[in-house]
């Protein structure tokens, strides 16, 4: 199991090192839901009685968190395939370090990358007027990061079975699409119409956002609280197998 | 070092509705004793990176066995990968990461301490002729410096047997000189035995003790350079007359000489046939011409190259053998992803252009 630390945190500080080198597309990521906050919060303040709720940044920040948690860690793959390509993981897979190591120090540098932009996220919604739970933020944090990692193993074993841009742009594209319009990031799900309500309720990720609203609003008594950490952990574990598999596989 | 035995890999390609399997490698056997140098050679699409996955375990094989450096690479692959070094095609380093940083990790992956990899590399990095270039990023690098610094990488945990994977492609004909030297260096120095494929035929002649030639996934022979253009059947003799009319003549004088299937044939003037031991013959046949008042533009003698054995064991020259893959099978390159323009400049890949009285004999 220390050879597995060590292995990964070695794959850690190289992806971190190559990310602080280049922190365009950190600054980009967090730059969307520092944006949506900024530009798109107040509109919601006169609508949020509708939506039974009292605070629009209590309910916004964790959606927004959720968004940056499955969005940023979306687009890790893409420079894998950079690495692909100049020969990177081959030359890693040819040492005799862990496969999921491998993976899991890329892994790591993502989850550390989402930690410090949910950070600024809640700072910044705190100081716009959030009210929220100290347990519950924390939980909140955990769930997105489970979800991120999840988000981010999958992202890479995309990248690893593609091989190319051009091909995973389109395919990230397209899972993205109803994953922002049925998992009710923007607006709650309840004020639409049953059809689409039931819709949505097929959607996993969907039952995050709600889980961690309800922590964040320091409501742990509720259903959703327990749907979303099973939904987090399940995607967590099943991406995670995802995306071991593919460094695994004989021809990644 | 390496005990191959009946390789096979298949893939599976789909073209159109057709789904195709193809044979990448059809049954390669290898062996490769300790502190030999062997080339690898064959055509592109031949099957060399496919096997070399194969023998570096990052291909588990359709069939057959093999046992690298003592471990058997299907069942030991972790021993295997702690024993060798690899050198892919793509290379190792991120160009955009600085070079020692990549070495370094490198190495710790494999489980040595920062400070001995550290250490290590930058003595690789001196013998390497990479002096100073520790923190330079790779796309700063020459195309020859930054392969010296892919073999570092691969040579990092001290393995006892490397594998070099089309080390020179893209490198123009300094560099490659240049790592040449350097790749004879590792056995000569380091004693460690090397596995390179190519296909350039200079580089097999100029680096190998042991040539393997391989085509359509099968190993075709497997010798020494000069046994091997000893199976071809005598040197290539070349007359240009200077009055075309007496090319009939000429070439019943040369057919004495030339005892083999082959015999003579009159290519734009030229009569031309190959002779056994040539450097011998050519005297008397030269008194013979001179006798018959036949007078001679040119005479040129070409030593067999690796060329003419690759032609007389498959019946196509490397070079055709290059520019259309063989007819039948498809596209026998799946799986190698080979990024190289088709022949890079100052490449002598073909020779009977080459107006030489003496072949490339080392």
């Amino acid at each position: 199991m220390s050879t597995f630390f060590r292995e990964s945190f070695i794959v850690f500080r190289r992806q971190l090192r190559m990310n602080l080198r280049n922190p365009a597309w950190v600054i980009i990521g967090m730059l969307q839901p520092v944006l949506y906050l900024l530009l798109f919060g107040p509109l919601l303040e006169p609508l949020i009685g509708q939506f039974g709720a009292q605070n629009a940044y209590t309910f916004f920040v964790p959606g927004m968190l959720v968004q940056l948690g499955i969005f940023g860690a979306f687009f890790a793959g893409f420079s894998l395939i950079g690495e692909w390509r100049e020969g990177v993981i081959e030359a890693e897979r040819v040492t005799p370090a862990s496969r999921t190591a491998l993976l899991v120090g890329r892994l790591y540098r993502d989850l550390l990358q989402l930690l410090v932009q949910a950070l600024i996220l809640i700072a910044l919604g705190w100081a716009m007027g959030m009210v929220a739970s100290g347990t519950g933020m924390v939980l909140g944090v955990a769930l997105t990061l489970l979800l991120g990692g999840a988000c981010a193993a999958a992202s890479n074993a995309l990248a690893l079975t593609t091989k190319s841009e051009d091909v995973m742009a389109p395919v990230i594209n397209m899972v993205m699409m109803p994953v922002l319009l049925l998992s009710g990031i923007l607006l709650p799900m309840t004020i639409g119409p049953a059809w689409l309500e039931r819709a949505s309720d097929f959607m996993p990720i969907r039952h995050v956002v709600d889980a961690v609203r309800s922590s964040f609003a320091g409501d742990f008594a509720t259903n959703a609280l327990g749907w979303g950490i099973g939904w987090s952990v399940a995607m967590f574990v099943l991406a995670l197998w995802w995306g071991t598999a593919t460094f695994r596989r004989e021809n990644a | 070092m390496i005990e191959a035995r009946g390789l096979v890999q298949t893939f599976h390609t789909r073209q159109g509705r057709q789904k195709a399997e193809v044979r990448a490698v059809d049954g390669v056997d290898l062996d490769v004793a300790e502190g030999e140098v062997v080339g690898f050679l064959g055509p592109n699409g031949a099957g060399k990176t496919t096997t070399l996955r194969i023998l570096t375990t990052l291909l588990k094989p359709t069939a057959g066995t093999a046992r690298v450096a003592g471990y058997d690479v299907a069942t030991q692959s972790e021993d295997v990968r702690r024993s060798i070094g690899y050198v892919s095609q793509a290379g190792g380093a991120f160009s955009g990461a600085r070079a020692g940083d990549e070495v370094v990790d490198h190495g710790m992956l494999y489980g040595l301490p920062r400070r001995v990899v550290e250490e290590r590399g930058k003595r690789l990095f001196e013998q390497m002729d990479l002096p100073g270039l520790w923190t330079r990023m790779p796309k700063n690098m020459s195309g020859g410096q930054k392969r010296r610094l892919d073999i570092v990488m691969g040579l990092i945990h001290e393995p006892n047997l490397v594998f070099l994977d089309e080390p020179t492609t893209g490198l123009d004909p300094q560099a490659r000189a240049n790592l040449w030297q350097h790749i004879r260096d590792l056995r000569d120095r380091l004693g460690v035995t090397v596995l390179l494929t190519t296909h350039y035929l200079d580089e097999a002649d100029a680096l190998s003790d042991r040539i393997v030639i391989i085509d359509q996934g099968r190993v075709v022979a497997s010798d020494t350079a000069a046994n091997l253009k000893a199976q071809v059947a005598g040197d290539l003799v070349d007359l240009e007359l200077v009055d075309p009319a007496l090319i009939p003549r000429a070439a019943e004088k040369l057919a004495v000489l030339a005892p083999g299937p082959g015999g003579v044939e009159v290519v734009d003037g030229h009569v031309r046939a190959r002779v056994p031991r040539a450097g011998r013959a050519i005297q008397g046949l030269l008194r013979d011409l001179d006798g018959a008042g036949i007078d001679l533009e040119s005479v040129e003698v070409h030593r067999p190259t690796l060329d003419d054995v690759f032609l007389a064991l498959t019946g196509r020259s490397l070079r055709e053998a290059e520019s259309a893959p063989s007819g039948t099978d498809g596209q026998p390159r799946a799986g190698e992803h080979e990024v190289q323009p088709p022949t890079p400049p100052g490449t002598p890949t073909a020779t009977p252009a080459a107006p030489t009285t003496e072949g490339a004999v080392r």
